[in-house]
């Protein structure tokens, strides 16, 4: 067998039911590019092999590995809680938390029988673009070490696009899946709020947050979202409708006829006029798939959506103010870390001080901001505008969604940039989300799929699409990826090898 | 709520560190002074890219909470077991007595 | 739980009666209500009482990472429940919020609770003191969770100021919690504290009637905060609240508001200021002290809980839970004095001796209105006041009361005897019926028995019997006794005087 690491799920599933290979192997091989990488890619924060080869093994024993997930190796965002196996949400206030209890998605993930080879690196609690905001240590981007792999999802980009990890789950709150999913050359799909389970996802802003897959192609992140996916009661905000038929239309997209879909482009996302900040190479590469979305048969027309411009100044309300609350409970008494506890301090004072040492700049840069937009006499100026300018969005999307059937952009309006280049501007780094942050705030699903490269570094397609209607984005996604060829990360492993 | 004047949508919505120390104790978190330099700096930055959202015309508009359309999502009144005592208090920093054990609590709150 | 003692003696006090020369009080009642539901507000721990420290805790109680609420149904019908009885609106759109405070007790650093948006509104309870109505405006009923216990370590025993740390148990976290606030009462001048008192009684009475809580005040599962403010008489503005916490029976419900009154009073009439703030109650010495002012008034910022979706109850659902509700507390009094013929007056002595139940057990057990009613209110109320017990605590059942005032009806006991017959009933000898068998009480009828008695108290008294012969008939009274006495009191007394009339004239 040639490299493990190198195949898709897919081509993985039948190496594994056809009886070529092992999920053993297949852990193993992952495990040692692991070993092999990992110390300069810094992708993982934890990994316990032994428990991986383990499971695999008993995945082996069962004889399901090929059947479906059973036998994949996954890793999972450090976001998700794990029973037994430590999450500390990239934060230093829960180094050495071990859960007593595992996310629906994860457990759903087990249950598929795939493999769990390890937590991926974060921005801490899931605040940043860039991965440097781990408490632990920066994760790098496999395509130039140099470049950050995007965040807050950056350990599961850099795992998957380095091929440490065939496909991994992210979560994203304002584009924390889609965005390093863009500058690593993969997909990554934030599916319709409510659609995923919450339950066990270590909340940053409650009413954003959304699991979801990354993977190297449209039809590996269909088979992980369709087990992750659907209904769960421990989640008062998951809907309860059948999982969109993802599959099938990552299938159906990747015959290229996208005849009579009407495709909008979004003039305020690096449209006429809305072109600051953009990079010249990120806008060409998109022009150029959607010109391929019309080669295939969609009809393409502007759209344009005014309140889209409000969306950063309204997510950097809602997002910190829901965050101040949702870390309020990191204060040191029922688990994780505390500090200052000698007997010479009272509780507030250790409370104070654990947080203080827990907590990294850009988490207490947000709660001191959420605390702000949410206290008595700002909170309507703020808070109460932020989920007003909410509606405008939400009105702008069903507007648009009357006349196309999705809306396209650039994911990010630039490639990866080099590492340390904004960790002290935090505007900056939030000009990153500019593109995500609306389907963020509308709930609505979006996917991001391979352009292209543009200075040598991947370039990510956002597809829009109505709530529940994750199908079109996956369906135009492997369109795009169809027309492309390969795979963009083929050309990473081409470099490296 | 309280008797703070709203601010001026118009004016620079400053944060001087006497702001800042007193949202850090709102908090619970015990910034350092070169801490508070630093993020009256930035948050003043912030704020005023986000105090953008008070142009926005928004008189006859609803807020948006919830991106979903849910209501009245209840679960039935039926028990299911709890975590085991032991589970509970090994995450503790600290336990006595089956307990949480806590540092002295100055105030009574509501 | 709070301040030393020596804090509380040196507040001088103006005498009751002298308050309301110069002030008008106003009260207000926050009153919580844990909820008698199986399972917690939010997640599926149980809500036993008196269970093992930690352990009805899971993920979601103890606010871990990750964890998401889920409504409990059971809580929220509660709650509308108890709203319909209240007379409220229930809102066609509520939702829950969080109330963002830290804590050790509250396991998330914020309470769900509900803030502008609460389930039910403007509704209304009338209580009734010395024969007059007042009307207690509610402003709003919500639902909560409740927090955790602490326990202090260390200092004075249990209490928080010197202690060396604390102890948090969390069993108790996130038990449904239904919060009821009225408006400010005005206008119950002297009563106020009374007024107050019978508010919560009868709080208490409509949940327990709805079988929503056991609302046992001495388990904390009823807990009220008491409002007081004094204002000169004919002010037009009302004046500084305080806000006394720890009120955790109804007879301190009224000791509390009385304390406060003739505290403020004397504030003011120093020329002071109230100050608005919390203060907290003393049940043995039935005084109020400050509680520890913070440096900084508290600012909850409230926002709407993103992990819990709105309540909308439909008008359906609302009209099903009202079709539902039991015959509450006051239209069960209106009716049961209407069907016994009594006044309001008597009416209320029955309430206020915490007869009501008894009587109406009685009555449906057999006995009439009447006997019930003179059985309760007499004889009973003398001896549980002997002993210093409730009167429902009295070993004694209103079935038994019932059988009771048959055998006295059918004439197989007095009066006297009857009482003999309780004292058996009482100390465990069994039924009115098997108490007057062992112990031979019943009365004696024209047996051969009576008749040697009542012959041998003529013969014996042949001055009195010439009396009586002589047209002094009242004497034969004397007879009367003297039978009686022989008998021991078992004889009927009527039939003793026909018997004697029989023989002597
Ligand atoms: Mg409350
Ligand atoms: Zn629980």
């Amino acid at each position: 067998m040639s490299d493990l690491t190198a195949l898709n799920v897919v081509e993985l599933q039948q190496a594994l039911s056809s009886g070529e290979t092992t999920s053993v192997e297949v852990t193993r091989a992952h495990l040692d590019r692991i070993a092999a990488e990992d110390g300069t890619l810094g992708a993982y924060l934890h990994v316990d092999g032994e428990a991986a080869l383990r499971r695999a093994a008993e995945v082996d024993a069962s004889g399901a590995a090929g059947t479906g997930l059973a036998g994949i190796p996954v890793a999972l965002k450090d976001v998700f809680v794990t029973e037994g196996v430590p999450t500390t949400s990239g934060s230093r206030i829960l180094e050495g938390w071990r859960p007593p209890y595992s996310a629906t998605v994860a457990q759903r993930l087990a249950d598929a029988g795939t493999v769990l080879l390890g937590k991926t690196n974060m921005d801490e609690f899931a605040m940043g673009s860039s991965t440097e905001n781990s408490a632990y240590r920066p994760t790098r981007n496999p395509w130039d070490h140099d470049r950050i792999p995007g965040g807050s999802s950056g350990g599961s980009s850099a795992a998957v696009a380095g091929r440490l990890a065939p496909v991994a789950l992210g979560t994203d709150t304002g584009g924390s899946i889609r965005q390093p999913a863009a500058v690593t050359g993969l997909v990554g799909h934030k599916p319709t709020y409510g659609s995923v389970s919450r339950y066990g996802l270590i909340a940053f802003s409650s009413s954003l947050d959304q699991a979801g897959p990354m993977a190297r192609t449209v039809l590996d992140a269909a088979l992980v979202h369709e087990v992750i996916g659907g209904h769960d009661p421990r989640d008062s905000t998951s809907i309860d409708a059948p999982v969109p038929t993802v599959v099938e239309a990552a299938r159906r997209g990747a015959g290229g006829d996208l005849a009579g879909l009407r495709v909008g482009v979004v003039r305020e996302l690096g449209g006429d006029g809305a072109r600051e900040g953009y990079d010249a190479g990120v806008l060409e590469r998109v022009a150029e798939a959607v010109a391929l979305l019309e080669g295939a048969g969609a009809e393409v027309r502007e759209v344009s959506c005014p309140s889209f411009g409000l969306a950063l100044p309204a997510y950097y309300l809602i997002a910190p103010s829901e965050a101040s609350s949702n870390l309020a409970r990191f204060e040191g008494m029922r688990f994780g870390l505390r500090v200052g506890d000698d007997g010479s301090r009272d509780i507030d004072e250790v409370m104070a001080l654990t947080r203080e040492q827990g907590f990294g700049p850009e988490v207490k840069r947000r709660i001191i901001l959420g605390t702000y937009a949410l206290s008595a006499g700002y909170y309507d100026a703020y808070y109460g505008q932020a989920q007003k300018v909410r509606t405008l969005i939400n009105r702008d999307f069903l507007a648009a969604f009357d006349d196309v059937d999705v809306l396209v952009s650039p994911t990010s309006p630039t490639v990866a940039w080099p590492i340390g280049a904004r960790v002290d501007d935090p505007l900056a780094m939030y000009a990153a989300d500019l593109c995500t942050l609306p389907a963020s705030l509308a709930g609505v699903p979006a996917i991001s799929v391979p352009c292209g490269l543009s200075e040598g570094l991947p370039v990510g397609l956002q597809v829009m699409a109505p709530a529940l209607a994750d199908d079109r984005c996956y369906r135009v996604a492997a369109a795009v990826e169809a027309a492309l060829g390969a795979p963009l990360t083929d050309r990473l492993g081409e470099r490296a090898a | 709520m309280s008797t703070e004047p709203a601010p001026d949508t118009a004016a620079h919505p400053a944060l001087d560190r006497q702001d800042i120390a007193h949202l850090a104790r709102l908090a619970r978190l015990a910034v350092t002074d070169e801490e508070l330099d630093r993020f009256a700096g930035q948050l003043g930055a912030v704020l005023d890219a986000v105090a953008q959202v008070q142009r926005a015309d928004v008189d006859d508009v609803a807020p948006t909470t919830h991106a979903v359309p849910l209501t009245n999502v209840l679960r039935a009144d039926v028990t299911t077991p709890s975590l085991p005592r032991d589970v509970v208090l090994a995450g503790a920093p600290a336990a006595e007595d089956d307990r949480f054990r806590v540092p002295r609590i100055l105030g009574e709150e509501a | 739980m709070s301040e030393t003692r020596s804090e509380t003696r040196s507040e001088t006090l103006v005498d009751f009666d002298d308050v309301l020369t110069r002030y008008e009080p106003v009260i207000g009642l926050e009153t919580h209500v844990e909820l008698g539901t199986e399972s917690k507000m939010f997640c599926g721990c149980s809500t036993t009482f008196g269970a093992e420290p930690n352990t009805q805790t899971c993920p979601v109680c103890l606010g871990l990472p990750g964890s998401l609420p889920v409504a409990n149904a059971a809580a929220v019908e509660s709650t509308i429940r108890i709203g319909l009885a209240l007379g409220c609106r229930i809102a066609p759109w509520s939702r829950f919020a969080r109330k963002n405070y830290f804590y050790p007790d509250i396991p998330k650093g914020f309470q769900t609770s509900q803030y502008d948006e609460p389930l039910c509104t403007a509704g209304h309870l009338d209580v009734e003191v010395d024969g007059e109505t007042y009307r207690v405006e509610i402003e709003r009923v919500h639902l909560e969770e409740d927090t955790g216990k602490n326990l202090h370590v260390g200092g004075a025993t249990g209490r928080i100021h010197g202690a060396d740390h604390s102890l948090v148990d969390f069993n108790r976290a996130g038990i449904p919690l239904v919060e009821i606030v009225t408006r400010p009462v005005p206008g119950a001048g002297a009563k106020a504290p009374e007024v107050a008192r019978a508010y919560v009684t009868e709080l208490r009475e409509i949940i327990q009637t709805l079988g929503a809580s056991d609302v046992r005040m001495e388990q904390g599962s009823l807990r009220c905060d008491v409002n007081t403010s004094l204002a000169p008489v004919g002010s037009l503005e009302w004046g500084t609240r305080t806000e006394t916490k720890n009120v955790n029976s109804l007879r301190s419900v009224e000791r509390a508001v009385r304390y406060e009154m003739r505290r403020q009073a004397a504030v003011l009439d120093a020329g002071g200021r109230v100050l608005q703030e919390t203060r907290h109650f003393h049940e043995d010495t039935g005084s109020t002290s400050p509680g520890r002012s913070k440096e900084e008034a508290t600012d909850y910022r409230y926002f709407p809980e993103p992990d819990l979706v709105p309540l909308a109850p439909d008008a359906e659902w609302v009209e099903k839970l009202a079709a539902g509700l039991p015959e509450l507390p006051a239209a069960r009094r209106t009716r049961l004095r209407e069907e016994w013929g009594l006044s309001v007056t008597e009416m209320t002595w029955l309430v206020n001796a915490g007869a009501l139940g008894l009587v109406e057990q009685t009555v449906a057990a057999g006995a009439s209105p009447a006997d019930a009613r003179k059985w309760w209110l007499g004889e009973l109320a003398r001896r549980a006041n002997d002993a210093g017990v409730e009167l429902a605590e009295l070993a004694v059942t209103p079935a038994q009361v019932a059988e009771l005032t048959v055998l006295v009806a059918e004439g197989t006991v007095n009066d006297k005897l009857a009482r003999q017959v309780l004292d058996g009933v009482l100390a465990g000898e069994g039924d009115p019926r098997s108490v007057v068998q062992a112990r031979g009480l019943a009365v004696l009828g024209e047996s051969d028995e009576l008749g040697a008695a009542v012959d041998a108290a003529i013969a014996g008294a042949p001055d009195v019997v010439a009396k009586v012969q002589a047209g002094k008939v009242q004497a034969l009274g004397a007879l009367v006794g003297a039978v009686m006495k022989a008998t021991r009191g078992q004889a009927d007394a009527a039939t003793v005087r026909r018997m004697l009339e029989e023989r002597v004239l």
